[in-house]
């Protein structure tokens, strides 16, 4: 089975620390490496990127490391891939630069 | 918990006990790096910032004041801007050996050398009367820095670190973590740890000052970049927290100051620390060489690897494919993590066990290859002035 890390229990995403394709099962591992819940791949996914553990409003934040790392920019469900596509900084939007475009 | 360490006059504890040979200008550099040639555990360093960047004597004092240091030799040109006398008085203070040969004043590089070699060699002799004593852990005092970071270093070495970070402070050790750059977008974070009020204005100044320094026109640089958003990385905030993490999540008791030649040292008593500097990774070693720690943990998921002159440095990786390929220049593997073979607080307590061992003698890596790196870095006093962070 998969597996991704959730680094703190207030958490709405985990980090896959293997590629995940849409369908696969994804045991979620706590920091101790006990399985904390288990949930069904919705899209595809490199490794290090993140997959959320709940359905998640537009507007909602999203919270890793018990802190919160940016808003849903659309509403997002469990097992869904989350990254720049439905995530946004509260900091410091990204630039065409940042992106590499300019 | 104990560690066999090397007691200091001024309460610190040593994890080394090397002599240092400090050119006080780089135009005596040559003549300290012959004084040190060929002496075991005799260390050799200087600044090349120029003989009138006065700050840069306080970090070299700093380095020859950490606990690691048995004893200290400074060696003058003469008519540089720094001048030796008060940096040896303030050695002096710690209760140290401490001697100075001046070229100019002796008469030639030869003499210089040789009379140099006499003095460094019986303070050698007198390191070797020194043994390893039991000390408790609490009189550690431990550098965090991150560099060569990739997808690995947020998910397994950081936070493995941070577990490391949280154990030491918790046995009454100190930790301190300088790289005010990385911090830019946790602050929310950062001062919800802050022990008090004041402690949290400090905080957010900290990270304030440095973004402010860099996005003066023409800095250059973005704060994220393509190869973060490939990796995974989707916000500043999560690039953020990912570094910051190795900081663990005990409260910041202070954040110590660094500028304008005051380099303020970790306190005695323990805790977690933030220090003003600069990301730079040898120069930011320095630094918290000079503020006192005497451990340096480094993570690195793509590999970088040196050492340096004042501290051991154990390097950490949560990269597999950088372990696989460097496995013989990395200390600590973390990227059992990203294969789902070990927790993130198991690494971290082996982290803190590895401190331990290599506060007790165990060489590391970059010790084992005699890996010497030093560098002084210094604020732009005109960038400073400039932005009114003076």
């Amino acid at each position: 089975m998969k597996q991704a890390i959730m680094m703190d229990a207030k958490d709405n995403v985990a980090n896959a620390i293997s590629a995940i394709k849409a369908g696969e099962e994804v045991a979620i591992l706590s920091t101790k490496q006990e399985v904390v819940q288990r949930l069904k791949a919705k899209s595809s996914l490199p490794l290090g990127h993140k997959i959320a553990l709940m359905d998640i409003k537009r507007g909602d934040e999203i919270k890793k490391y018990g802190a919160v790392i940016g808003k849903a920019s659309k509403n997002i469900a469990a097992g869904e891939y989350v990254h720049i596509h439905n995530v946004e900084s509260n900091r410091m939007p990204l630039t065409e630069h940042m992106l590499g475009y300019k | 918990m104990e560690f066999q360490g090397f007691a200091r006059a001024d309460g610190r504890a040593g994890v080394r006990n090397r002599v240092l040979v400090v050119a006080t200008s780089d135009c005596a550099d040559p003549a300290a790096r012959m004084i040190a040639r060929g002496m075991d555990d005799v260390v050799a360093i200087t600044q090349h910032l120029g003989c009138i960047a006065i700050e840069t004597a306080t970090t070299l004092v700093g380095a020859a004041k950490n606990p690691n240091i048995f004893a200290t030799l400074l060696v003058s040109m003469g008519c540089e801007g720094i001048e030796a006398e008060p940096m040896m008085s303030e050695i002096e203070k710690t209760g140290k050996p401490v001697a100075m040969v001046r070229i100019q004043e002796i008469g030639s590089i030869r003499q210089t050398v040789a009379r140099g070699r006499e003095i460094v060699a019986k303070m050698v002799a007198e390191s070797h009367q020194r043994k390893r004593e039991a000390l408790d852990v609490s009189r550690l005092a431990v550098g965090l820095k991150c560099g060569g970071s990739d997808t690995t270093s947020g998910i397994a070495a950081n936070p493995a670190i941070g577990v490391m970070a949280d154990m030491l402070v918790d046995a009454g050790a100190s930790v301190v973590m300088i790289e005010p750059i990385e911090a830019i977008g946790a602050e929310e974070f950062l001062a919800s740890r802050a022990a008090n009020k004041s402690v949290q204005k400090q905080v957010l100044k900290w990270i304030n000052d440095e973004e402010k320094r860099w996005t003066v026109p023409g800095a250059g640089i973005d704060f994220m970049c393509r190869g973060n958003i490939d990796g995974g990385l989707t916000t500043l905030e999560e690039k953020a927290l990912g570094a910051i993490h190795k900081g663990g999540h005990r409260p910041i008791k202070g954040v110590l100051k660094n500028r304008r030649g005051c380099l303020e040292t970790v306190p005695q008593g323990g805790g977690f620390y933030l220090q003003e500097g600069t990301h730079e990774e040898i120069p930011a070693i320095t630094y918290m060489a000079a503020a006192g720690a005497n451990i340096i943990i480094f993570a690195t998921g793509r590999g970088g690897v040196f050492g340096h002159s004042i501290c051991p440095v154990v390097r950490v990786t949560g990269n597999p494919e950088t372990w696989a390929r460097m496995k013989e220049d990395m200390d600590i593997n973390a990227s059992t993590i990203m294969e789902g073979k070990e927790s993130i607080e198991g690494v971290g307590k082996r982290i803190y066990d590895e401190v331990v061992a290599v506060a007790s003698g165990k060489l590391t890596i970059s010790e084992q290859l005699g890996l010497d790196n030093f560098a002084v870095w210094k604020y732009d006093s005109r960038l400073e002035a400039l932005l009114g962070l003076l």
